[in-house]
């Protein structure tokens, strides 16, 4: 579903402040697969993920998402695949819109955004029901601003959303870095829940180990732009928490 | 009585720029100053186009062209060039003058009694009244347009595009190429209040565009404040609160001369206003 071949970047290069955040990474995420990022800052996990999302153009190297090579593709060209929680709840919904127009544009992730009125009764149904498997009685509110939620809702919400155009890819960077424990979970175990139930290709970045340690069928670590450890489904489950911890020291 | 409602009129004239300044500075969150340019360029093409006799009908859509491309050519700049909103604005509105200046070949365009906007369909035997009822009409159907255009699937990326640039752009939205579209959409309406203010007055000037981003700043700004009073969530409202809004800040400045200030104090006495309806609701929220 997405494979990188051999992408290296380079921030300002040939500048005194030249940094290589990915070395020749090669990497193959299959269908269905939920795969997580470890490693310290700096470690090049978040330039992978902009990578793979377009954000970032590699220095070098090919990107296919669904066979396709998609190097060239912009950011926005490529959302027809691709699904995204930030770390910020900001980042992932538009404040001053209501819940349901929040959630039409994500519907519309796919498609053109037309000069009709798409909002109807079926499409409201529709966004109540998915808001219902959250159990945060947010189907009542679906005309307020989204700016009126909690970080943790939002996160939550933001994951909703991607799964409301027929979506492949879901990337998370560090989702629940800003929420608390509670929130965590809930978004956790949404992302996971939905993995499953839509056989997405899930690529989460974590600096939870716990989280790391729990979800997931397969693991990797990068540090200074390369890939070191990679763990797959079977040798995951073996993993100890501890192991991982291990890993940092 | 009657300064009333000239002031009404004139306020309704208003009421594109105030919905042009809603959409780029409160919809994109771009502080677009082109409109003081195509406000110009709207009474510009409107005289010169009466002056050689035009079809009236091929007017508005003439100006309501060139007023799009003013603001696409800003939003080109700004986006694809990288250049500060502010400034684009600036660069487009300073060369509009020249551009101005070239359509209407001098300073000043009078136009003699052509059927206009206000009196090509004559229903009401007093003039003013006449204009007025006319000017709702038109008014009416430019807010319904615009009210339906962000009602749609288009309308609620454009809204979502000022609020949360990363989430657009994630919802596989071109942010740069709405933004263009939006800026052309927001001097469109622009311009449409200087054929409409040309055709009121009687000539097109010049100098008429001079501080006139005020004149729908100020308008937003009354609508924002009301918006946030009465918690106003629905596009509809938003839009009849600016217009009532653009409204409101002819009255008080025709109240304001009535007095017996000195015309020549126009200009500080509009900012002044300004000013105070954007210091006033900060300094009450302080204290709350």
């Amino acid at each position: 579903m997405i494979e990188l071949i051999n992408i290296s970047k380079t921030f300002n290069r040939g500048k005194p402040n030249e940094v290589n955040a990915l070395h020749s990474i090669d990497l193959y995420v299959e269908i269905g697969e939920f795969l997580v990022i470890v490693g310290s800052n700096g470690s090049g996990k978040s330039t992978l993920l902009n990578v793979i999302s377009g954000n970032i153009k590699p220095s070098s190297g090919t990107i296919a998402l669904d066979g396709r090579d998609v190097t060239d593709r912009t950011d926005y060209q490529r959302s027809r695949y691709i699904a995204r929680v930030f770390q910020n709840p900001l980042s992932g919904t538009a404040p001053d819109l209501s819940i349901l127009d929040n959630f039409r544009l994500a519907s519309l992730r796919t498609h053109g955004k037309g000069l009709t009125i798409g909002i109807n009764e079926g499409f409201k149904y529709e966004v109540m029901e998915k808001l219902s498997l959250l159990e945060m009685g947010l189907e009542h509110k679906i005309n307020q601003p989204m700016g009126t939620l909690s970080g943790g809702q939002r996160q939550a919400v933001t994951l909703l959303m991607g799964v409301m155009a027929n979506c492949k890819i879901l990337l998370l960077d560090e989702p629940t870095a800003a929420l608390d424990p509670r929130s965590a979970d809930i978004v956790m175990k949404m992302a996971d829940k939905l993995t499953h139930d839509f056989n997405l290709t899930t690529v989460l970045i974590t600096h939870n180990l716990k989280d790391a340690h729990t979800y997931g069928n397969r693991i990797i670590q990068m540090a200074e732009g390369r890939i070191i450890n990679d763990v797959n489904e079977a040798n995951k489950a073996k993993l100890a928490p501890t192991d991982l911890f291990g890993w940092f020291v | 009585m009657d300064f009333l409602l000239t002031a009404i009129i004139q306020g309704l004239c208003f009421s594109g720029i105030a919905l042009g300044i809603y959409i780029s500075m409160k919809i994109f969150n771009i502080p677009d100053i082109t409109t003081d340019g195509s406000y110009t360029l709207g009474g510009a093409v409107t005289a010169i186009m009466f002056t050689h006799s035009l079809p009236f009908y091929t007017i508005l859509p003439m100006v309501i062209a060139s007023g799009a491309l003013a603001g696409a050519l800003t939003g080109f700049i700004h986006t694809k060039l990288k250049v500060n909103a502010l400034l684009s604005g600036i660069l487009v509105m300073t060369s509009l003058y020249s551009v101005n200046l070239t359509v209407m070949g001098r300073s000043n365009l009078p136009l003699r009694d052509y059927t206009t906007v206000f009196t090509w369909w004559k229903l009401l035997g007093d003039v003013n009244q006449n204009s007025l009822l006319m000017l709702v009409v038109f008014v009416g159907l430019m807010t319904l347009t615009i009210g339906y255009l962000l009602k749609t699937d288009f309308g609620i990326a454009m809204r979502a595009t000022g609020n949360s640039e990363s989430m657009v752009r994630a919802m596989g939205v071109n942010t740069d190429r709405m933004k263009i579209i939006g800026l052309a959409i927001a001097n469109a309406l622009t311009a449409t209040s200087g054929y409409l203010i040309t055709q009121f007055q009687g000539f097109a000037d010049i100098n008429m565009g001079i501080g006139v981003v005020i004149i729908g700043l100020g308008s937003v700004i009354i609508g924002e404040t009301l918006i946030n009073w009465l918690g106003i969530l629905s596009v509809w409202k938003s839009l009849a609160v600016v217009l009532f809004g653009a409204v409101l800040f002819q009255l008080v400045l025709a109240l304001t001369l009535s007095l017996g200030v000195d015309a020549n104090l126009l200009k500080i006495v509009t900012a002044v206003f300004v000013l105070l309806i954007v210091g006033l609701p900060r300094l009450f929220t302080k204290e709350s």
